[in-house]
């Protein structure tokens, strides 16, 4: 997953030519084959990709701590369970509140469930909500913002004052107001988190939108013909692919903000269904008896995901920004060149 | 720029009439006598444009309505928690942004040192940590298992002077936010910094054989700032109307604990006074920000924007 995502396009690793993945199949051992087998072409193409995902990986050591962490973070929660076995559909005041020891790894909480069971389960929630929500608010932002930034003039007075409108509006405000009206379902909540955080990767992707379609190609291809929707799908997108990509990431980290936020007020996803926020919410509510694992374990699970997605955005970032410093128009010499973002972007 | 100006404050007007006009919908559409009990009885049989411009009528005359839950009226309640509200995130906003704009700068400039690493690790925990999680093992490890090191609760006196003396109970709130703010900044900062630094400007400012320091405060920080102020300005609403989360940590009756105080026990009045509220200071401070751009980047102001 780290690999593909350092790596979507070979053109942007800098420390490689073009001609290295030929070079690759050929050189060396080229590990076992992944794919179905197939002409061996195939097969040296897949080494070859490979070979260029480790060196991405290399090159960008922090997108790949990052992806490390979220992976590491999402086999805990979806596969740990198979592993580790915790009871935690009945209440057992005897258990309550144990601190971490023999037994229970983490401790337990108020009603005497493990926490290290109630984390990995827990967690898959908090996964699969904040991934779903991220994502969908990033596609919209991006959409909106691009179509506001290339076409400019009323369609983006309108639009960006409806973004203005919607974002003076504190993104919490509006959740609580409407979750605490509606008491949504699993996909509502999705779609309410999504909709109250589109409208920051909206404006990003607009300014980016604003100066791209300044630039030369775009003049070029408008003068040429082209319609407003191949000019934002073929010339604007691809240009500000860095700036959504990246984004796309921190949306997660912020829906996995949100949703935990929701759920400690108490309004998120409806019991017996817990997440992170659920369990830091219930240790609240004993804080000054001091049972810190209830609230260190869930914090601590919050932060690393959090942590791993900025960083794997920050690690792509960086290594879209060298892709786009390093093409120049000839092909990648690998230099940091004075061709920066005018010619070869 | 006065053009500029102009146009602006117009479109900042157009925000505020559609955000009353969002946050009135919103309202209209609860269940349960939400309008009934903004308008009084008399104004539910009335279309929504009529029930939205005789509210409005009632704002503009200064009335944001009355709570019956609570027997106030919503002005006295604005006036009693906006200094709790403006103290911690004022105070908080402006430690943030005195400490991360020069550490991220310094972060782009050392790119990729062990100064840069440590501080960006440190950058990501605290912003990865969400408000509510650092406030209260802050509380564990300063309020509760060193007993009455620092209040546990944010101040309770009311008014702005009662807030800003109980430094005591205020320390932990404000260090709260303060940490994630630096966190949020920073990381902007840095990043905005870099790609400032990547310009083929700073080149040519090398080429002409300007000094580090002059590249980087004359042609880098100048443009790096850019994104940083638009940052703030979006910063705007959290810093009215939110620290929410905090205010509910902390159990400090600010605009943020009674909006979702509010929101738990419907009462619509306050919610969409006090929306109104925060709606007007945040299209304000987008407004400031956007000044401010202008001044920063000719660009906008000269170009087509």
């Amino acid at each position: 997953m780290t690999a593909d995502q350092a790596a979507p396009d070979h053109a942007h690793l800098p420390a490689l030519p073009d001609a290295a993945p030929a070079r690759g199949s050929r050189g060396r051992h080229a590990g076992p084959a992944v794919g179905p087998p197939g002409p061996a072409a195939q097969r040296a193409a897949l080494a070859g990709r490979a070979r260029r995902a480790l060196a991405a990986c290399r090159a960008y050591p922090l997108a790949t701590a990052g992806g490390v962490l979220v992976v590491a973070i999402v086999v805990f929660c979806f596969l740990g369970p198979l592993v580790y076995h915790a009871d935690l559909t009945r209440v057992l005041f005897r258990q309550a509140n144990l601190p971490p020891g023999a037994g229970h790894p983490l401790g337990t909480d108020g009603d005497g469930s493990d926490e290290l069971g109630r984390l990995m389960v827990g967690g898959q929630t908090s996964l699969e909500l904040s991934a779903a929500a991220g994502i969908l608010a990033a596609v919209v932002g991006s959409l909106w913002g691009a179509v506001a930034g290339y076409f400019g003039g009323v369609a983006d007075a309108v639009m960006m004052r409806l973004v203005d409108a919607a974002i003076a509006i504190p993104a919490i405000v509006l959740l609580l107001v409407l979750v605490s009206i509606y008491r949504p379902s699993t996909g509502i909540l999705v779609a309410v988190i999504a909709g109250t955080s589109w409208l920051s990767t909206a404006r990003l992707v607009r300014a980016e939108a604003l100066t791209l379609r300044l630039r030369e190609y775009v003049q070029a291809a408008r003068v040429m013909g082209a319609s407003g929707a191949r000019i934002i799908l073929r010339h604007i997108a691809p240009n500000a692919v860095g700036t959504i990509v990246v984004n796309v990431t921190f949306q997660i980290a912020n829906a996995i903000l949100v949703l935990a936020t929701l759920s400690w007020l108490g309004l998120g996803v409806a019991y017996p269904s817990v997440d992170w926020g659920d369990m830091i919410g219930s240790a609240t509510q004993t804080i000054s008896d001091g049972y810190w694992w209830q609230i260190l374990a869930p914090g601590a699970a919050i932060i690393v995901v959090i942590a791993g997605f900025a960083m794997l955005g920050d690690g792509l970032r960086d290594a879209f920004a060298a892709a786009g410093r390093d093409a120049t128009p000839s092909g990648a010499t690998g230099r940091i060149g004075p061709a920066s973002d005018l010619g070869a972007r | 720029m006065t053009a500029y100006l102009v146009r602006r404050v117009l479109q900042a007007f157009a925000v505020v009439v559609l955000v009353t006009l969002i946050a009135f919908g919103l309202i209209r559409l609860a269940p349960g006598g939400a309008v009934a009990a903004v308008l009084g009885s008399g104004g539910t049989h009335q279309i929504f444009l009529a029930q939205y411009l005789s509210w409005v009528g009632r704002v503009l005359h200064g009335n944001l309505g009355f709570s019956t839950r609570l027997n106030q009226s919503v002005g006295s309640l604005l006036a009693a928690s906006l200094p709790q509200t403006l103290v911690l995130t004022g105070s908080s906003t402006l430690i943030a942004l005195v400490v991360a704009i020069p550490v991220g700068l310094l972060q782009a400039v050392r790119r990729n040192s062990a100064v840069d690493h440590v501080l960006r690790g440190l950058t990501l925990v605290f912003y990865g940590m969400p408000p509510f999680v650092l406030g209260l093992v802050l509380v564990l490890f300063l309020a509760v298992d060193p007993p009455h090191l620092f209040g546990a609760e944010g101040p309770q006196a009311p008014g702005f002077v009662g807030v800003i003396t109980d430094v005591r109970d205020l320390t932990l709130p404000v260090l709260t936010l303060t940490l994630i703010s630096i966190a949020i900044f920073a990381r902007y900062m840095r990043s905005s910094a870099m790609d400032a630094l990547a310009q083929e400007y700073v080149e040519a400012a090398r080429a002409r054989g300007a000094g580090q320091r002059r590249v980087v405060t004359a042609h880098v920080l100048r443009n790096s700032l850019v994104p940083v102020v638009t940052l703030v300005g979006l910063s705007f609403p959290q810093i009215v109307g939110g620290a929410l989360v905090v205010e509910s940590v902390f159990n400090i009756r600010g605009m943020g604990w009674q909006i979702w105080q509010a929101a738990q026990n419907h009462d619509f009045v306050v919610t969409l006074g006090f929306t109104l509220v925060i709606a007007v200071a945040a299209a304000v401070g987008s407004l400031l920000a956007d000044v401010g751009y202008a001044v920063l980047d000719p660009r906008v102001r000269h170009g087509q924007a």
